[in-house]
């Protein structure tokens, strides 16, 4: 039984962007789940939907199903204990999240405090040990969030969303402002904290390859729309859908001839989440493009170990020549 | 032999004290070069003293000590001086949002660099001629928009777009694709090759991204607490790192076989630069050395000697120790 | 080649048919354009002889009559008249102090914001040292000095405003040259006066216009004040000498509302007409605010 499933799910800012288009995914206790995309591709708003942390104008439909609640039907009182004890965020600016007027030994006590019928001696010595887990010296729970440096706020931002024990986290790029080595240590230390705790995880990222490291499986979204799913290391290896091959040489394995003095990206921009037409919402970019893409709706197809939605996947398709498009390669202006 | 197209000698980057803290040493003797046609990639992490160095070299900051050369020359601080200068290096920031002033349409943005240096003559083909240099194309298309029209990547083609506006012999880009999305990343740092082939541009490339240098760059010099640590071929220093810092850095990368090297502590900090060595704190080949060791004074003691700018070099005690490791095959 | 030309034309158009959609703004703007039209055109129609207190011809503070739309005053002239006549006073004082408000107060916020070392701190004690300035005992003892009248007063108004759009226009400033493309147009060969004229004036524009639509409405107050405190011109005709008259003439004594209220009615419809006339500018001058 999957611990978190989300069956159809549709969110709209009126009124007119249509941000998220029919996200399915399912995601099984203690497994890890990484959602890549680029801005605008609907991945955050699916984060957000998942505990209910839209703006409240946004329209959502479909279905979340965390746990065997329905979290779009939760009461309000129900949904605040689950936010922090069943699954908890971490959002990537940790230096916004944080209040700056509260010391984050305050900060992280405020949950435990909250939700757990334990004491204040309790609530500090579960602190001191959530900061030791995480990496930061127990005595510097006294400090402001200033007074910490970028990556030791991001593991005080962990030690928060571990400090109810929760069975899900949500990570919302959570080493983007990062320096690398300490992108690193983060990343090395979520991995080992939610593989030791039988934690689950979403992480969202835009650099696929970051999320290939971390997570077992990968939902890679376009327009608001999975476009390939599966197993991290196949679709590493064999990527089916053009733009996950697209996302994935983007950032390039060091030593690897074929980049060497080759950068690949794509020519032009996702499309305006306002007017995407019927035919694949990839199509305008795509290097491997041919006529039926643009009248043909796409749809999440058995590819390999995994799903594509990408009429190539389809055996009818997989022979067609491509289609040349030097006009589109050379020209960085849209359409 | 032709003289570099830019040039840092013994550059120093000092700002004043604030509050409780001394002088920060941004830079803190750099020696480095860009050869004419040349790609260099300057790496390193935030607050190491990459995005000063740049600066200095575009004539943004002036040095505290050393000197910038450009062909040859030494570049002067007065603005008559700067105001020449400037049409022979280009700069390009990371944030292109923030790089293009939200009332001026894009015409008006490339425009700027040659209404500034008097060239009104043609300056609608002048315009014409970089956008479409930049590869936004058609340029009628673009002119009249403002940049809040425009998506990531195109702001960033109309940045590059007004630096080529006034002909210069050298961009200096800092960061130039961090805050784009990574499927344009790609085609900004191919117009960066395809203009080096085309015009000839000499270019130094400021990130904090391996994988960039390895993409673009024919050298590449890794920056750590104001100094460079390590410069040479890409193919050398990625492939065969010697100094423990880019050891560690290309260690991390997602992706790579190597066990990663986890760097203990924070990024330093440039108002309190360690004695002797200023990676040991952090170092993990001074770690492994026992108490005993009388290396561990030479590490501790004395300072490394700044690296000339030509050669390829590593500014480490220990190097002869490491013997060019078989880091990646 | 036509890449030059069009764009601005188009915007400008662009912003007009924008403008014109905004219903506050068309009110706004009609308001203005009805007293100043009327303040400008007014010698066309009234004779100087019509405000001659020994040629009046009507009633000691007659009440609104078809020959006198808003009665008389005590020697007897037409309200309206008096209104329209004391709008020219008014309004000039008004904008011309803000005018000099403004260019003061905008130049020494820019520069104060641009150069901020020694130059820009002197700069900010001497504004301090002007809003420290009462304005009421300053233009006394201007009025002492330069005589009564609408120079003293337009000069005391200006000296006591500007500091305002001072601060206001220096915090934008380092706003606005804390961001990118302050280094891109010094990259690019920009001295300090293309960075401040080019880059930064325009980016501190609006809010410059919202400041002085505030402040035009501030100085017209103002105005009123000093003359009705018998500050101004006594021979001249304003709102402010028409409401100091008015009360001295105990005209809220003797029931004569039409004496005191057109002048304060007046005062405060063109103060709201600046305000949003400014409001919508300002609106159509952020251009993301366009989308």
């Amino acid at each position: 039984m999957g611990l978190l499933t989300v069956r159809d799910l549709h969110v709209t800012y009126p009124p007119d962007v249509h941000a998220v288009r029919g996200v399915s995914l399912t995601l099984d206790a203690g497994r890890t789940l990484g959602l890549a995309g680029e801005s605008g591709s609907g991945k955050s708003t699916v984060a957000l939907s998942l505990l209910r942390l839209l703006p409240s104008s946004a329209q959502v439909t479909g279905e979340i199903m965390l746990d065997g609640e329905d979290v779009l039907a939760m009461s309000w009182g129900r949904l605040r204990t689950v936010r922090w004890a069943d699954a908890s965020i971490v959002f990537q600016g940790a230096m916004s999240a944080l209040n700056p007027v509260r010391t984050i030994g305050e900060q992280i006590r405020e949950p435990i405090l909250l939700h757990e019928k334990v004491g204040a001696r309790a609530a500090r010595e579960r602190t001191a040990s959530l900061l030791d887990s995480v990496g930061v010296p127990a005595r510097r729970a006294s400090a402001y969030p200033h007074e910490l440096s970028g990556g030791q706020r991001q593991r005080v931002m962990i030690a928060m969303a571990l400090a109810c024990r929760p069975n899900l986290i949500i990570a919302d790029e959570p080493t983007t402002a990062l320096d690398v080595i300490v992108q690193a240590q983060i990343l090395h230390l979520v991995t080992d904290l939610v593989r030791d705790a039988k934690i689950s995880m979403i992480v969202i990222s835009h650099d696929l390859s970051v999320l290939a490291d971390t997570c077992d499986r990968l939902a890679v979204m376009y327009a608001g729309r999975i476009v390939e799913i599966g197993a991290s290391q196949p679709m590493m290896a064999q990527p089916r859908h053009p733009y996950t091959k697209a996302l994935s040489s983007a950032f390039p394995t060091i030593g690897d001839p074929a980049s060497r003095r080759a950068p690949s990206g794509l020519p032009g921009d996702p499309p305006d989440p306002r007017a995407i037409g019927p035919g694949c919402p990839f199509e305008p970019r795509c290097p491997e493009a041919f006529d039926e893409c643009r009248v043909r709706d796409v749809e999440l197809w058995p590819a390999g170990p995994g799903q594509a939605a990408c009429l190539r996947v389809l055996p009818d398709y997989a022979r067609i020549p491509r289609l040349r498009r030097a006009n589109l390669a050379q020209s960085g202006g849209d359409a | 032999m032709t003289a570099p197209a830019i040039e840092a000698r013994d550059l120093s980057v000092t700002f004043p004290p604030q509050r409780e803290r001394g002088p920060a040493h941004a830079v803190d003797g750099v020696n480095l070069t860009v050869g004419v046609g040349e790609i260099v990639a300057l790496i390193g992490e935030s607050g190491c003293g990459k995005s000063t160095l740049a600066r200095a070299l575009v004539g943004l900051v002036r040095p505290t000590t050393g000197e910038v050369r450009y062909r040859g020359t030494t570049l002067g601080y007065s603005s008559k001086a700067l105001k020449r200068f400037r049409r022979y290096t280009q700069l390009v920031l990371q944030d292109p949002a923030g790089a293009l002033n939200p009332r001026q349409n894009v015409f008006d943005a490339v425009a700027e660099g040659p209404r500034l240096h008097g060239l009104r003559a043609g300056l609608a083909e002048r315009v014409e001629t970089a956008l479409l240099q930049a590869g936004l194309r058609p340029p009628e298309q673009f002119v009249a928009r403002y940049p809040h029209e425009l998506s990531g990547g195109q702001q960033q083609r109309v940045v590059i777009a007004g630096a080529l506006a006034l002909e210069p012999s050298l961009i200096v880009a800092d960061e130039p694709v961090a805050s784009l999305d990574a499927s344009v990343r790609g085609e900004i740092l191919r117009l960066v090759l395809d203009l080096r082939t085309s015009l000839g541009l000499s270019a130094l490339v400021v990130s904090h991204d391996l994988g960039l240098a390895w993409n673009v760059a024919d050298r590449v010099a890794v920056m750590y607490l104001g100094r460079i640590v390590e410069q040479g071929t890409v193919e050398n220093v990625l492939l065969r790192p010697r100094h423990p810092y880019t050891q560690a850095l290309i260690s991390v990368l997602p992706g790579t076989e190597v066990e990663p090297v986890l760097l203990r502590g924070e990024p330093p900090d440039p108002t309190a630069i360690p004695a002797g060595c200023r990676f040991h704190p952090r170092c993990p080949r001074f770690a492994a050395l026992d108490p005993p060791d009388e290396r561990r004074e030479l590490c501790t003691g004395r300072a490394v000697p700044i690296l000339p700018a030509d050669e390829a070099g590593v500014a480490c005690h220990l190097i002869e120790e490491s013997h060019a490791s078989t880091h990646l095959s | 080649m036509s890449l030059v030309a069009s764009p601005r034309t188009a915007g400008s158009r662009q912003a007009a048919a924008q403008f014109l959609r905004m219903p506050t703004a068309i009110a706004g703007l009609a308001i203005l354009v009805i007293f100043t039209g009327a303040a400008l055109t007014a010698p066309l129609y009234i004779h100087p002889s019509d405000l001659d207190v020994t040629q009046a011809t009507g009633g000691q503070l007659a009440p609104p009559s078809r020959h006198y739309p808003l009665g008389t005053d005590q020697p007897g002239r037409s309200v309206l008249l008096l209104l329209i006549w004391g709008a020219r006073a008014s309004l000039a004082i008004g904008v011309i102090a803000t005018l000099l408000a403004m260019v003061l107060g905008s130049a020494i916020g820019l520069v104060a914001g641009h150069y901020q070392r020694w130059l820009g701190r002197g700069l900010m004690h001497v504004t301090d040292w002007f809003i420290a300035l009462p304005s009421l005992p300053l233009a006394i003892s201007l009025a002492a000095v330069l005589g009564q009248g609408a120079t003293s007063i337009t000069i005391a108004i200006a000296i006591t405003s500007w500091t305002a759009t001072a601060r206001l226009v220096r915090a934008q400033t380092l706003a606005v040259e804390a961001r990118p493309f302050i280094d891109r147009a010094r990259a690019l060969g920009a001295g300090n006066m293309q960075i401040m004229v080019r880059h930064v004036l325009p980016n501190v524009a609006p809010l410059i216009l919202v400041s002085s639509t505030l402040t035009v409405a501030g100085a017209i107050l103002a105005e009123t004040t000093l003359t009705f405190l018998g500050l101004g011109n006594p021979t001249e005709v304003s709102w402010g000498t028409m409401i100091n008259r008015a009360y001295t003439g105990s005209a809220v004594s003797r029931g004569a509302w039409w004496y005191l209220l057109p002048p304060g009615i007046a005062i405060v419809l063109v103060v709201l007409g600046f305000t949003m006339t400014g409001r919508a500018v300002e609106r159509i001058l952020s251009p993301r605010a366009r989308l």
